[in-house]
């Protein structure tokens, strides 16, 4: 491999598809590239790659990849597209979103996302520069992905945490500042799959082989789960009570950490008052979970110093998410464990840059107070809650389809959908998500590849790039890294520049500041004193240096505070156990427990015809959601859309394994193939989300088979926290398996 | 010639599937064709159930005679996430082995 070139750069996905950061090198030939491997300098994943970035050369030069700008012309869903260029695809999308505009206001015009790439920067840079206050990740039902715990976290704490695995030190695990955490409660996620969120799941494992111990909350039977010290197979839903039933334990028995309660933190009695009502027999009899169980995990997690908790989506969507996140950030904060080393350290975009600006505190740094405050007054969903309205810059997911679909209080007439397969992916009520898009006058896909969404919507698809053929800033939450672009496929653009570029279009005036995307960059760098080229220049990425953003006790030495005095950033300057910020929004102050809106003792008639509590948007290291299914190298290796039986369900519903069955209640009905498995509880099936076979047709009816395959049309809407985020029913729904007459079929 | 060979700490192995797709991107080899592969083992015990993953080279693997020459460890070995394997003199890696537990050495 003489004449091939070896260069360095860093993930944000396309590609991979996830959120992580990892080091890369690419290597190139004729403009190629031929081969990646992870980078061994880069202190994120020190040299190791997923499956999935492997297989970047099969993603990348995949015959099916969109590399032309594509323009509808048959009737929508008909699956006929001519390429048009870059020009002519810009001039529509321009013309036909300044009509809506025009004619019904730019609100009328929704943003969609989905998860993956880098593409909160962009797409918000879009949507403000329109004018609409409508970004969305529309179909995930409340909004349940992460947005339901970090609004949490910053009601109650002032800043957001995470697991301390020595991830903001450049020299990791060597660094001596760093403390192995004694364990890691790990709450909902099994992180050798997991969504890494800025995390590598791995790094958990790394802490176990080093002596960790693992508590585990999980349904479920994982690799991990296996392997811990105590595994709370708790009922899917019913968190919030198991974190209230530890927090009893810690509080009645004194384990809790007196000092830290008394200095930094608000409410503490009426947080004990509160625990009160979780006795743990009542907490055993919601759960699931033996009462001597609880106690001697809630012990041991107390009694272990540093101990740090790593969460997952399971307490986004369980009902009310953001308290079942408050009373796990109640966990960690009697006991002492915030900001110190191997404990849940405070986790901030390094060097202080956006590039994943959602807050509205961000968002006011970006584009001012005075856009940011009239876009947030026609928000969908921020005159009814309270954290769409002062948290997030996101519209309410459930209820933006459903004003899509009644046209009422003000039309929705266009979409742009970048980076979402809402059809084939997060949407719950899919079939209402795909009859109220249909209505649309204008809809834009931008993806790299047709999916079931861009074949049923899309009026204009514009090609966008792998991280290997863009340029691009990261900065969540280490190290501050430069993603550069090294080779070019076909004529496909950055989410970035394709943005960039409609922005101009549709304001003029505000865009002369920048002739570039990269004097963008350059902008939003500021914060660091460095340039992007500055950035690449040192290699690439940067760790935080002593201040804001890197640990440790920030608190202590008054580096949280805009005042700069010692505290938390919040009301009280401290850790707010009762939250004020949550009573001023007309919230519980205290966390506290509900029953999910489907359960055997909520629904028992609903449970007499469906007593299968079904579990869906768990994640794969071969998947990332519903990319990579054409993916040779990772689809053969998990080639059927399963579902998790135990041995004593399957008998009962006389079902064998390797059967393909119908998962079923009254929304519908959807195929699966059995695996029969004693990972999953007797009263419970697993199934992963996001399948669609890009091998079957694509043109309507078929759309890849999604209406066959798609299981988040079982799940029911709308639903949400009375925060407005989180509750979605991925987990909680509950549904029957019947078998399908004709065995054996797997399509059709 | 020294004789080398893979040594898998099983109990560390996720089946993350880094090594089989590494292994494939380097070799060039099409879907179906691995030099190794993860199997996954679910048994129940006195403490409950046990899961083990176990990666097994496979007829075509050549331990990455290729990237040996430029002093790389075979790619299957380099990009394990939870670094559950080694690749050494078979000599050394039994040292290892004699450590520690739920390991096995392949000699492919």
């Amino acid at each position: 491999m003489s004449d091939t070139k070896l260069f360095k750069t860093v993930t944000w996905s396309a590609g991979p598809g996830c959120h992580g950061g990892c080091g890369q090198k690419l290597y190139v030939r004729d403009g190629k590239v031929v081969k990646v491997e992870g980078d061994e300098d880069n202190p994120f994943n020190q040299g190791r790659s997923c499956p999935r970035v492997l297989a970047m050369t099969q993603y990348m030069y995949h015959p099916d990849r969109i590399t032309q700008p594509l323009k509808r012309v048959g009737k929508r869903g008909e699956g006929k597209f001519e390429p048009i260029s870059w020009d002519e695809a810009f001039d529509i999308c321009e013309k036909k979103m300044k009509i809506i505009r025009g004619e019904y206001g730019a609100e009328a015009m929704i943003f969609a996302q989905g998860t993956g790439r880098d593409i909160g920067g962009p797409i918000s840079f879009l949507t403000y520069s329109y004018g609409s206050p409508n970004w969305a990740q529309l179909g995930l039902s409340g909004q349940s992905c992460y947005t339901p715990r970090l609004g949490a976290m910053k009601a109650v704490m002032g800043d957001f945490t995470v697991t301390d695995c020595s991830q903001f030190l450049e020299k990791r695990y060597e660094d001596p500042a760093w403390q192995r955490p004694e364990v890691i409660m790990v709450w909902g996620q099994d992180p050798a799959n997991g969504c890494p969120d800025a995390f590598m799941g791995h790094w958990v494992v790394d802490c176990m082989r080093m002596g960790t111990k693992i508590i585990s909350v999980d349904p479920r039977q994982t690799w991990m789960t296996t392997r811990a010290e105590h595994h709370l197979q708790l009922r899917p839903g019913t968190d919030a009570a198991l974190a209230l039933g530890m927090l009893n334990v810690i509080i009645n028995k004194d384990l809790y950490d007196a000092d830290f309660v008394r200095n930094w933190t608000h409410g503490f009695a009426k947080l004990r008052e509160r625990v009160q009502e979780y006795p743990l027999d009542k907490v055993a009899a919601i759960t699931g979970v033996p009462a001597e169980s609880i106690e001697a995990a809630a012990t041991f997690y107390a009694k272990s110093k540093p101990a740090a908790v790593h969460w997952g989506v399971p307490v986004d969507m369980s009902p009310e998410g953001t308290s079942v996140a408050h009373a796990i950030i109640c966990l960690w904060s009697v006991t002492g464990n915030i900001d110190v080393p191997g404990g849940n350290v405070i986790a901030r975009p390094s060097h202080g840059v956006s590039s994943y600006p959602y807050s509205t505190e961000e968002l006011v740094e970006l584009y001012g107070e005075e856009l940011v405050q009239k876009l947030t007054k026609k928000r969908i969903g921020a005159d009814v809650y309270p954290m769409v309205k002062n948290f997030r810059g996101w519209a309410q997911p459930d209820m933006a389809i459903d004003q899509i679909n009644s046209g009422k209080p003000y039309p929705i007439k266009g979409a742009w959908i970048q980076t979402a397969n809402i059809l084939g992916g997060q949407a719950a009520r899919a079939r209402l998500h795909y009859d109220a898009l249909k209505k649309l006058d204008f809809v834009v896909v931008v993806d790299l590849f047709h999916n079931p969404t861009s074949m049923a919507l899309a009026d204009i698809f514009l090609p966008a790039a792998t991280f290997a053929e863009k340029d691009s800033f990261r900065a969540w939450w280490a190290p501050l890294a430069v993603i550069k672009k090294r080779v070019q496929v076909g004529e496909c653009k950055s989410d970035w520049e394709i943005n960039f570029e409609m922005a101009k279009r549709f304001n003029p005036e505000g865009m002369q500041r920048w002739n570039s995307v990269e004097d963008l960059f350059n902008e939003r760098l500021a914060s660091s004193g460095m340039t992007f080229k500055e950035i690449q220049d040192k290699g690439g990425w940067v760790m935080p240096e002593e201040g804001p953003c890197k640990p440790y006790l920030r608190h202590e030495r008054g580096q949280l505070r805009k005042d700069g005095s010692p505290g938390f950033q919040t009301e009280s300057g401290k850790v707010e156990l009762y939250c004020t910020t949550y009573e001023s929004w007309g919230l519980d102050p205290l966390p506290h427990y509900v029953e999910p809106p489907q359960s055997p003792t909520a629904t028992p008639e609903l449970f007499a015809k469906y007593p299968l509590i079904m579990i869906t948007g768990a994640r794969s290291q071969l998947f990332f959601h519903s990319e990579h299914r054409g993916i040779p190298w990772l689809r053969e290796k998990e080639p059927d859309p399963l579902v998790q039986v135990h041995p004593d369900t399957a008998r009962k519903f006389n079902i064998y394994d390797g059967e393909w069955i119908h998962i079923k209640n009254d929304m519908g009905k959807v195929k699966r193939k059995v695996k029969i498995t004693r990972k999953v509880h007797p009263e419970n099936i697993q199934t992963l989300h996001g399948w669609w076979l890009p091998e079957l047709k694509g043109p309507e009816p078929d759309l890849f088979g999604v209406w066959d395959y798609q299981i988040n049309q079982l799940i029911p809407g709308p639903q949400c926290s009375t925060s407005g985020f989180g509750g979605g029913q991925y987990k909680t729904t509950l549904v029957t398996l019947e078998k399908i007459g004709n065995m054996g079929e797997n399509n059709g | 010639m020294a004789k080398y060979g893979l040594l898998i700490d099983y109990n560390y192995c996720t089946g993350c599937h880094s090594c089989e797709v590494a292994c494939q991107q380097e070799h060039g080899y099409p879907e179906g064709k691995t030099g190794i592969k993860v199997a996954e083992f679910e048994y129940e015990t006195f403490k409950g159930l046990a899961i083990d993953f176990l990666p097994y080279p496979t007829d075509l693997c050549d331990l990455c005679v290729s990237r040996q020459k430029n002093g790389e460890r075979p790619a299957c070995v380099k990009h394990c996430q939870s670094r559950c394997m080694e690749f050494g003199l078979l000599g050394e890696l039994v040292t290892t082995m004699e450590k520690g537990h739920k390991m096995v050495i392949f000699a492919p």
